[in-house]
């Protein structure tokens, strides 16, 4: 059994400690006050930084900073103070977005990584029984990012930061100058009771599977009940898809695309499953090689880190796909109100915006072609690190334009933040794993995995010992 | 390959089979002469077919005014069926290429037929982009040809042309995987032939293949490598189909999730269509070991899941018009407008046949039964039919302005056009059905041990299902265990 090894723990621990106190410290240095905001706009407009002047470009034709509640058409004196307050609550948003955007990642993947196990489950998939304990430990982070979410759903229901636009006083009231009717138009979804039990059901309905699940698959090494508990689990898994596939698609109509409530994209669920999809993957190759490693995966062999490799890169390709259908789709038509929502990314975020697509794309497809490649662990790291960093730059760019537009920064915040989690999910993770035997020794299809080969691999690492 | 299979997997070749039984079972429908019932089957589909191009040749000579067309909707009947067909061949490739990927040996038995599919299907699509055009004999113009016009060239920013690359690119590389996969069987069936003609023809098709183990091993990563690459095509193909839509600006066209939405529906509506074909082909070919029970259950998963997510996507198209707020988006196909306009019926008929039709699979019985099976899968096929003429009808029935708004009707020879292509379909499929090797026996051999019902139950009652070789006596060597 793997022993969740006290330097580790204090590792993660150390990330969450640190994580934590650059958290803090992004609520301590974000402006309080209207004053402060204008001389942060003073000091951007001294330093010749063009944040201020394309950004108010960016607000006179893309209309999505009307759902902030500002009036464009108001006299210039008026003007500069409605503009400190939006700056203000841009950069209030700041240390929100920062965790949100960090949270969305980790926890979309530790979510994508339970489908992902699903999937498996259900399509009877030979090779990766070996892997089971390695995605159960790593959904075991869905619990700790659950409860964040929580509080940041309950952050954003008490108006403690400004992330959703249409959750500002006054959108929905005819009467107020922060009326907006667009958003009022959609009140039957966009609306704060029915945002708050939605989103608390998806984390119900994924965090009960894996509840479940984990527990059925720890009772399946000793069932012996010929077959019983595993049919259990098979059908469980294949409930959880059915609901997953519903859940997932809303889920990123109200966390993500919410952020911009008067743009919309048909695509833009499975947009957001592509990307988590691909990051779930690579977690479970880089967790993999590493507990390979340290020896705790007796069996898994070349060929099972081939297997995900070839996901890997097959679903970097998927995400393209998905990613340039969207972006191409509303260039060419480029119909305005959905154009806006790229015209910002190209103005505001035109570095990690290209960034991202050579992280996601070129790259991995690059190294990850050749066969032999896929099967060579720091290959898959190299890679892995770039898809996982390129991932979440995706998050970021969904998020950020949203709830800080122009005064975005990848700083001690954002930083923090990743740090903080991945503190968790290591913690989460490892002493997951080491609760339970590395092999899940009652499932059918075990043998078969144990003996898997792919034609073509030569074995070369270690710990992989009895493919023979 | 793991040649160890876990015994609760079900077999995938029934009965007591021996490579030679394999071999019999496949050569028979070549080598023996048709009945009277494939022959009736031929004449009807080739009287359709006759029909059809009697109506293409009266759509070119007369002019494109003979369809129901008018001028607000320039697409109906013509592209909805270009579609459709398109979608159909879908399947095929996901079957030999995608499968081949995810390494599901259920695939073997089904993926030449398959594929023949793909290719018949892309036959008819590929008529309805020449044949819908006001001026077809000008059709040679969409491509990059140096010319005398000072070199006019094609605008490359238009779908249509894209189309023409997709369709073209994916017709050839199906062509190419196909063949490469019938090499070694047409290598059998010329060596099994008695009829000199015979040997002739498919010594010819053969290509010469002699099966030493270099040939295999090209063979192998030749199949892999086309999986791989014919994998994107699939995706690409009807994604740029689907783009012919998308790009517009017409409120229900423009819509991004068109891409994988349709790429979905293709291989949800062209597994349909296999089980149309094997349902009755396993049958009258009597390869019910081959194409068993098991074979149609995982079909109809494959559908039940296609489905599901064409199901999502419908969902996901009817909140997003409604979630817009843009008055346009009210009579989308898939909006409240359409839901009660004069299309209803075609609106419910892609809800009935679509979605709550194929739900009947979840029930293990029926996706096992095969003639359950068979009437869903017809359900799908007019279902997917309608969702096509949906989008593409409903949505230019009703455009921006008013004053624009008129109906579609088709005329006989909209019909006629569709149902030759339907008979012109099952000609070819009827001729490959009596002359091609219906089933890829090189690959079934490979399967037949580690998933053959007689090796299963054999290893299940622990009897070896191989002579025990003494290495050590032979070679001489030291004692080797001979065991898996």
């Amino acid at each position: 059994m793997y022993q969740f090894s006290g330097k580790l723990k204090t590792f993660s621990l150390a990330l969450i400690l640190v994580g934590l106190v650059g958290i803090g410290y992004g609520f301590y240095s974000a402006p309080k006050t209207v004053e402060e905001a204008k001389e942060v706009i003073a000091q951007q407009a001294s330093h010749g930084d063009s944040h201020a002047t394309s950004h108010e470009e960016v607000s006179v034709d893309g209309h999505k900073e009307e759902s902030h509640g500002e009036n464009h058409a108001s006299v210039d004196a008026d003007h500069s103070d409605a503009h400190a307050e939006h700056v203000l609550h841009q950069l209030k948003n700041k240390p929100w977005s920062a965790i949100y955007v960090a949270l969305f990642f980790f926890l979309g993947t530790t979510l994508l990584v339970l489908a992902f196990y699903a999937i498996q489950r259900v399509a009877q998939a030979g090779w990766s029984i070996l892997l089971f304990r390695v995605m159960e430990a790593i959904t075991a982070n869905l619990v700790p990012t659950s409860i964040v979410m929580v509080i940041i759903v309950a952050s954003a229901v008490m108006h403690w930061n400004h992330m959703f636009p249409w959750m500002a006083e006054g959108v929905f009231d005819p009467t107020s100058p922060n009326y907006d009717p667009i958003v009022d138009g959609k009140s039957w979804w966009i609306n704060v009771p029915g945002w708050a039990i939605r989103s608390i059901a998806y984390l119900a309905i994924w965090n009960a599977y894996r509840w479940f699940i984990r527990k059925n698959s720890i009772k399946e090494d000793t069932a012996n009940d010929g077959g019983k508990t595993y049919k259990l689990s098979y059908n469980a898994s294949v409930g959880f898809i059915f609901l997953f596939m519903i859940t997932e698609t809303m889920m990123s109509w109200d966390w993500i695309m919410g952020l911009d409530p008067h743009w919309f994209s048909t695509l833009f669920g499975w947009y957001v499953l592509s990307s988590l999809l691909v990051s779930a993957l690579t977690v479970i190759a880089l967790v993999t090689i590493y507990l390979r490693s340290k020896g705790a995966l007796p069996g898994v062999n070349d060929s099972h880190i081939h297997d995900l490799a070839k996901y890997m890169f097959g679903f970097s390709i998927f995400w393209t796909y998905l990613w340039f259908s969207q972006f191409m789709l509303i260039w060419y038509a480029d119909i305005p109100e959905e154009t806006t929502y790229f015209a910002m990314r190209f103005n505001e975020y035109n570095f990690p915006f290209l960034a991202m697509v050579v992280m996601n794309f070129v790259f991995p497809v690059l190294l990850l072609l050749n066969s032999d490649f896929k099967s060579v662990p720091w290959f898959i790291v190299i890679g892995g690190v770039a898809i996982l960093f390129g991932h979440y730059i995706d998050i970021f760019v969904m998020v950020m334009p949203g709830t800080v537009g122009a005064q975005w920064a990848f700083g001690i915040p954002e930083i923090s933040a990743i740090l903080f989690f991945l503190g968790v999910f290591i913690y989460a993770t490892f002493s997951s794993f080491a609760k339970a035997g590395s092999v899940p020794i009652g499932n059918p299809f075990l043998e078969e995995s144990k003996h898997y080969h792919y034609y073509n691999i030569e074995h070369r690492g270690e710990g992989s010992g009895d493919h023979h | 390959m793991s040649h160890y299979e876990a015994p609760i997997r079900e077999p995938l070749v029934l009965g007591d089979k021996s490579y030679h039984d394999i071999t019999e079972d496949i050569a028979k429908p070549i080598e023996g002469v048709a009945n009277k019932n494939w022959y009736i089957a031929f004449y009807i589909s080739l009287a359709a077919t006759l029909w059809g191009f009697g109506c293409i040749f009266y759509t070119i000579g007369t002019g494109i005014g003979v369809w129901g067309l008018n001028k607000n909707i320039g697409w109906a009947w013509d592209i909805t069926n270009f579609v459709w067909w398109v979608g159909i061949g879908h399947a095929g490739t996901l079957i030999s290429a995608v499968l081949l990927l995810f390494r599901q040996k259920w695939r073997m038995a089904i993926n030449r037929s398959a594929e023949a599919m793909t290719i018949f299907a892309v036959f008819q699509a590929g008529l309805f982009p020449l044949i819908h055009m006001g001026r077809p004999w000008n059709g040679y113009w969409v491509l990059p040809m140096p010319n005398q016009f000072g070199s006019l060239w094609v605008n490359f920013n238009s779908p249509l042309l894209w189309d023409v690359f997709a369709i073209s690119t994916y017709l050839s590389v199906s062509l190419v995987f196909w063949w490469t996969g019938l090499l070694p069987d047409f290598a059998m069936i010329r060596d099994r032939a008695v009829k000199p003609f015979q040997k002739k023809i498919y010594a010819l098709l053969s290509f010469g293949w002699s099966g030493r183990a270099k040939d295999w091993q090209r063979f192998e990563e030749v199949s892999l490598v086309l999986a791989g690459l014919a994998t994107p095509l699939v995706l690409s193909v009807h994604t740029i189909v689907s783009m012919d839509f998308a790009t517009s600006i017409n409120p229900g066209w423009h819509s991004t999730i068109f891409p994988p939405y349709f790429v979905a529906g293709a291989i949800f509506s062209g597994f349909a269509m296999v089980q149309t074909l094997l349902g009755i082909m396993r049958k009258v070919t009597n390869l019910e070991d081959y194409i068993t029970r098991m074979h149609i259950e995982y079909m109809n998963i494959v559908i039940i899941l296609t489905g599901g997510i064409v199901a999502v996507a419908y969902a996901t198209e009817f909140f997003i018009a409604w979630y817009t707020g843009s008055p346009y988006e009210n009579y989308t196909y898939l909006s409240v407008g359409a839901a009660t306009g004069p299309y209803a019926w075609a609106f419910w008929s892609l809800i009935i046949f679509n979605i709550i039709t194929p739900q009947l699979l979840w029930i293990k019985k029926f996706r096992r039964s095969f003639i359950i099976t068979f009437i869903i899968s017809i359900a799908i096929n007019i279902g997917m039919w309608f969702e096509r003429f949906d989008i593409i009808a409903i949505v230019l029935s009703k455009g921006h302005l008013p004053s624009t708004w008129w109906r579609f009707e088709p005329t006989f020879v909209d019909v006629g056009i569709f149902v030759g292509t339907i008979g012109f379909f099952f000609v070819l499929f009827l001729l490959y059905a009596r002359t091609f090797p219906v089933i890829a026996q090189a690959e079934v051999k490979t399967i037949l041990k580690s998933s053959g019902e007689f090796y299963k139950k054999r290893r299940e009652q622990g009897i070896p299902t191989k002579p025990a070789i003494n290495v050590a006596n032979v070679a001489g060597t030291t004692d080797k265990s001979n065991k898996e």
